[in-house]
């Protein structure tokens, strides 16, 4: 175990960026789990193109790392209702997009 | 359309995704690890939650006024280099010759500077600008108009923006030919026949068999030129003062030049997600461009 952490000092993991990175390796779990089992059909949205659920993950992520920025940029502090836009914005891109 | 999508193949690039794995995402990983932390070396790190990132995104700060300083520079260069590299590489394609021997040795020719490194790019630039051996820096100094690199920004931004253009608009204007080349030549005798005007077969017949590779030069050179590094390094450094500093070479100077690993990470982190916008933008209007063709 010690080796373990002595091999990966220079990664500098910290717990919370370890779950950062835990909750996005386990939606592209779910979404290859889900894609395996329940196949899907690629839809038109609203920007006009076909999105596959995969596609919308994307957007949402890309979407809620700029939701942070521009929140830090403009309103600053407070992290956590960036958080929750991000997930209104992911509820409203899995819907419409 | 209906039918649904079989991801399963996806399965088999597994292969490849372990090598990026260690190419590519564990060292991403590290960056995101480094920029919420600070360290002094030894591998010690110290928890700063998102204070690098609030730092680089509030201008009035140290960080955050060279971050926008060094990006608005970028972007400027971005729009110059493109306003200037694709009509001109437009304007090559169109008069490069369509049969014969002269074909080949045009693209000879024009792919040259492609080929050559990007640091020897930068070397040629710096001694053919230079105001006192190099012939360009002489004769333009001759002729009477007050030209150094060295210590004047207008100078360093024309040195870069000509640099650039030199060495780029030949990839510009080789995809335009590939575009030009795909149309069959009974367009051309449909038009002749229907008297159409030179701006006519332009607008109407070469424009559109153009206009998806183009999109794709001008995506190229917009990343390539968001990102470039070597050339103005070798050429200006970044200088006069910080005025051909772009973002890069902020990072550089900021991650190696200062051994600021927390903030050069935090600037990297943002770098790449302007970058990895960008792409996708462009990504969307190639695909629904192919959807409405399709």
């Amino acid at each position: 175990m010690d080796t373990v952490t002595e091999h990966l000092a220079w990664m500098a993991w910290t717990w919370q960026t370890g779950a950062f990175f835990a909750v996005i390796a386990g939606l592209l779990t779910l979404l290859t789990v889900l894609a395996l089992n329940r196949p899907e059909v690629a839809r038109p949205g609203v920007l006009g193109i076909t999105t596959t659920r995969g596609d919308r993950l994307f957007i949402t992520l890309l979407g809620s790392a700029f939701i942070h920025l521009a929140w830090l940029g403009l309103v600053g502090g407070e992290v956590h209702y960036a958080t929750a836009l991000s997930l209104l914005y992911a509820a409203a891109v899995f819907r419409w997009v | 359309m209906d039918k649904p999508v079989n991801q399963g193949a996806w399965l088999l690039v597994l292969p490849v995704l372990l090598i990026v794995a260690f190419s590519a995402i564990l060292p991403l990983m590290t960056v995101v690890n480094y920029s919420v932390q600070d360290t002094f070396g030894n591998n010690q790190f110290f928890w700063n939650g998102i204070g690098w990132y609030q730092e680089l995104l509030d201008p009035s700060t140290d960080l955050g006024g060279r971050f926008f300083d060094a990006l608005w520079r970028n972007l400027l260069f971005s729009l110059l280099i493109l306003l200037i590299e694709v009509p001109l590489g437009v304007a090559v394609a169109l008069s490069m010759p369509r049969h014969g021997w002269r074909v080949a040795a045009t693209l000879v020719v024009l792919a040259l500077p492609l080929l050559i490194p990007w640091n020897v790019v930068g070397t040629i630039w710096q001694i053919f600008a230079r105001e006192d051996i190099g012939l360009l820096g002489w004769a333009v100094n001759r002729l009477g108009i007050p030209y150094n690199y060295t210590a004047d920004p207008l100078s360093a931004w024309v040195t870069i923006v000509t640099m650039d253009v030199w060495h780029w608009t030949s990839l510009v204007a080789l995809l335009c030919y590939a575009g030009l080349r795909s149309i069959p030549d009974a367009f051309y005798q449909a038009a002749r026949i229907d008297g159409a005007s030179r701006w006519a077969v332009f607008r109407n017949i070469q424009l559109p068999k153009m206009h998806r590779v183009l999109l794709i030069a001008v995506l190229l050179r917009f990343m390539d030129s968001f990102m470039i590094y070597t050339e103005p390094f070798v050429v200006t450094g970044g200088g006069p003062g910080n005025s051909t500093t772009f973002v890069s070479i902020d990072l550089v100077k900021l991650a190696l030049g200062q051994f600021d690993l927390g903030k050069a990470a935090a600037l990297s982190i943002v770098y790449n997600l302007i970058i990895l916008a960008v792409c996708w933008v462009f990504y969307t209007v190639m695909t629904r461009m192919d959807a409405q063709r399709n």
